[in-house]
C-alpha cells in the first residue's frame, strides 16, 4: 500500500475547533502499521513536513460554511484547487487552502491529497465536542477505516 | 479631467479586514480613507475586574501573529508598578521569544504579504510557481521562528509559558543549543533576503513625518526601552499620554493616534532602523551597507529591506543570547500587586505597543489602554497614501489601485490589532 498521512487539525481547547484532532487521535490506535497520524496546527512548513514523501494524505479540520453543524464536506484537493471560501478561516495569515496550493505550486503536495471538512458548531472554550459534530467524527472514523483496510497495507513504508 | 472613484472593497495580504477609498478630481485629491470595518474587539473593556496576573494571557489573543509583543508589554506595565526587576537570564529569555515573533512575523511579510507586489504577482501562491527556492527560503525562515517561540513560550500560537516576573518553566542550555543549527541557517536565509529584496525595483519615495521607536543603550530595542523620536522626543513609557493622544473617525473601528495637539508620526521598522541602526549586530550592519541602506531609512517601499535587515539581526541576536544563556535560579519573580499606574511599551514587528493599566491594591484591573502600531501609523499611511496618488494620478485605475495597495502593504498593517482590518476604493470625480 501506499504511504499514506493522516492529518487532524485544530485546537482541542475550543469545542469543536477540536474535531480534526479527535478524527485523527481515533484513527490512530486503529490504522495499519503504514499509515502516520499527525495532530498539528496549519502552520505551513509544519503540514509539507507532516506529509513530505507520502502519496496520499487525508486531512482533517473543522469548517464554517454555514451548514448545520455535523455536516460533513469532502473533496480531492489532489486535482482541483481548494474552495478558499470554506477553508479561510485561521489564526495565522496562511490557512490550510493557501498551505495546499502553496505546495502545489512548490512540487511538495502528495499525488492524493482528500481534504475532510467538518462543520462545527460552536467553539466555546472547553466545552468539548458538540453532540452532531461528534457523531460526525465516529462516523468519518468508521468510514475513513474501512477505506484504509481496503487498500491493505501490502509493503512496509 | 472626470472625477473618479478607486476602490478596493478588501485589501489583500494584510492581517485582518480593511478597505481603501481613494477620490479624485482631475490631479485632485479630494478623499483618502484607509477604513476599518473589522468589529471593535472591546478587549480594553473585558480586562476590567480581571487580575493583574491575566492580562499577558488575555492581550496575547489581540494577535495571532505578535502575541508575544502583547504579553511584554502587559508584563513590562505590571513589573514596573509593582517594582519588579526581572533577573538578567530572564529578561534574556523573553527577548529571544521576542526574536522568534520578529522573525515569525516579518518572514511572513517580506515573503508572503509584501514580495508580490514588488515582482508583479497577485500572491506569493504565484510567486512560488516561479521562485520556488526563494518561496521555500521564507517559508524555512518563518518556521524557525515558530520553532523558536515553541521551545520559549510552550507554543507558537499565543505562547502559554510567559507570565508576570517570569515564565512558568524555563528550557534547559541543552535545549536552546537544539536551535543552534536552524538559527544559523536561517541566519544566512536572512542575508539572502536582504540581497534578494534589494534588488527589487524601487519607486523613489522619502516621508518626513516624525519618527517614533524604542531607545535602548547599547542594544537595538525589542523588549525594553525608553521612546524615543526624531524630533527630540525622549520619553519614559509613563509619559506616552502626555505626548499622544487617539483620536475616534467615523470610518474607522481602530482608534487614530496623533502627536497630541496635532502631528503624524510613523513607528515600526523605518523608525527603529532611523533612530537605531549603530545598535544591529555587526552582521546586520554589513548586510544593510552592502546593498546601500545608509544609517537612516525613510522610504516605505525599502521597508521590505529594513525587515530583511531586522530578520538577519533577530536571528544573529538569537544565536548570541542562547550562547551566552545561564538558566535562572528559578523560573519568575514573585510579584505582589501595587494599587497605582503601571505602563509598559515594547516594538512590536510593527512598532511600539504601548499598554497601560490601573490596579487596585488586590491586583484587580481597573482601566487598561492599548495602543497598537497600527493605530498610531494610520495617519502616516494615509498621508503617504494621499502623496502617491496626488503624484501618479494619471496611471489608470487598475495601476493605481495596485500602487495603493502596495502603499499600505509597505506599512504591514494589522487590522486585527489595530480594532484591536483593510478594502480599497479610489473614487474618481
Amino acid at each position: 500500500m501506499t504511504r499514506t498521512v493522516v492529518i487532524g487539525i485544530g485546537n482541542p481547547l475550543r469545542g469543536d475547533d477540536a474535531a480534526g484532532v479527535a478524527v485523527a487521535e481515533q484513527l490512530r490506535p486503529r490504522v495499519p502499521e503504514c499509515v502516520e497520524v499527525v495532530s498539528c496546527n496549519e502552520e505551513p512548513s509544519r503540514l509539507m513536513e507532516a506529509w513530505e514523501g507520502a502519496e496520499s494524505v487525508l486531512l482533517f479540520d473543522t469548517v464554517t460554511s454555514g451548514a448545520p453543524p455535523g455536516t460533513l464536506h469532502c473533496f480531492d484537493a489532489g486535482e482541483e484547487a481548494v474552495p478558499a471560501r470554506t477553508y479561510r478561516s485561521s489564526t495565522l495569515a496562511i490557512g490550510i487552502a493557501d498551505t495546499i496550493e502553496l505546495a502545489r505550486a512548490l512540487g511538495r503536495l502528495p499525488r492524493r491529497v482528500r481534504v475532510y471538512g467538518i462543520e462545527a458548531g460552536g467553539f466555546a472554550t472547553g466545552s468539548g465536542l458538540t453532540p452532531a459534530v461528534e457523531s460526525a467524527v465516529a462516523f468519518l472514523v468508521k468510514d475513513v477505516l474501512a477505506d484504509l483496510e481496503e487498500e491493505r497495507c501490502t509493503s512496509a513504508r | 479631467m472626470a472625477r473618479r472613484t478607486i476602490v478596493t472593497d478588501y485589501l489583500a495580504r494584510v492581517e485582518g479586514e480593511g478597505a481603501m477609498t481613494v477620490e479624485l478630481d482631475g490631479d485632485r485629491v479630494e478623499r483618502v480613507e484607509l477604513r476599518i470595518f473589522e468589529p471593535p474587539r472591546f478587549f480594553e473593556a473585558f480586562l476590567r475586574g480581571r487580575s493583574f496576573l491575566e492580562a499577558p494571557d488575555i492581550t496575547a489573543r489581540i494577535c495571532g501573529i505578535c502575541p508575544v509583543a502583547y504579553q511584554t508589554s502587559s508584563i513590562n506595565a505590571m513589573e514596573s508598578l509593582c517594582g519588579v526587576e526581572v533577573p538578567e537570564p530572564i529578561r534574556l529569555l523573553r527577548r529571544l521569544l521576542y526574536c522568534g515573533e520578529w522573525i515569525e512575523s516579518h518572514a511572513l511579510h517580506v515573503y508572503m504579504l509584501h514580495a508580490p507586489d514588488f515582482l508583479g504577482y497577485e500572491s506569493a501562491i504565484e510567486l512560488a510557481r516561479d521562485a520556488p527556492a526563494a518561496v521555500e527560503r521564507g517559508l524555512a525562515l518563518k518556521r524557525t521562528g515558530n520553532d523558536l517561540m515553541t521551545l520559549v513560550g510552550g507554543r507558537e500560537i499565543h505562547p502559554i509559558n510567559v507570565r508576570v516576573g517570569g515564565f512558568y518553566r524555563v528550557p534547559t542550555r541543552r535545549e536552546l543549543r537544539t536551535l543552534v543549527e536552524p538559527l544559523e541557517r536561517a541566519r544566512g536565509a536572512a542575508l539572502e533576503t536582504v540581497r534578494w529584496t534589494a534588488g527589487f525595483d524601487f519607486p523613489e519615495r522619502v516621508v518626513d513625518c516624525d519618527l517614533v521607536a524604542l531607545d535602548q543603550p547599547c542594544e537595538y530595542a525589542i523588549e525594553r526601552g525608553r521612546i524615543r523620536s526624531s524630533a527630540g522626543l525622549d520619553l519614559a513609557p509613563a509619559e506616552y499620554d502626555e505626548h499622544f493622544e487617539e483620536l475616534h473617525v467615523e470610518r474607522s473601528n481602530a482608534l487614530q493616534s496623533q502627536l497630541r495637539g496635532g502631528g503624524t508620526y510613523l513607528c515600526g521598522p523605518l523608525a527603529r532602523y532611523s533612530l537605531g541602526s549603530a545598535e544591529l549586530s555587526p552582521l546586520a550592519r554589513e548586510a544593510a551597507a552592502e546593498v546601500g541602506l545608509g544609517d537612516e531609512c525613510r522610504d516605505p517601499f525599502r521597508s521590505i529591506v529594513v525587515r530583511s535587515v531586522e530578520l538577519v539581526h533577530a536571528c544573529d541576536e538569537s544565536l548570541r543570547i542562547i550562547e551566552a544563556y545561564e538558566e535562572p535560579d528559578r523560573p519568575a519573580e514573585p510579584v505582589e500587586p501595587v494599587a497605582g499606574t503601571g505602563y509598559g511599551v515594547s516594538e512590536a514587528p510593527r512598532g511600539l505597543l504601548y499598554h497601560r493599566y490601573r490596579l487596585d491594591a488586590d491586583g484587580t484591573i481597573l482601566d487598561a489602554k492599548i495602543v497598537p502600531p497600527t493605530s498610531q501609523n494610520q495617519l502616516a499611511i494615509e498621508d503617504d497614501l494621499r502623496d502617491v496618488v496626488a503624484r501618479n494620478f494619471r496611471l489608470d485605475d487598475d495601476v493605481l489601485r495596485r500602487l495603493c495597495e502596495q502603499t499600505i502593504r509597505n506599512y504591514d498593517p494589522c487590522i486585527s490589532c489595530a480594532t484591536h482590518f483593510l478594502d480599497l476604493q479610489v473614487e474618481r470625480k
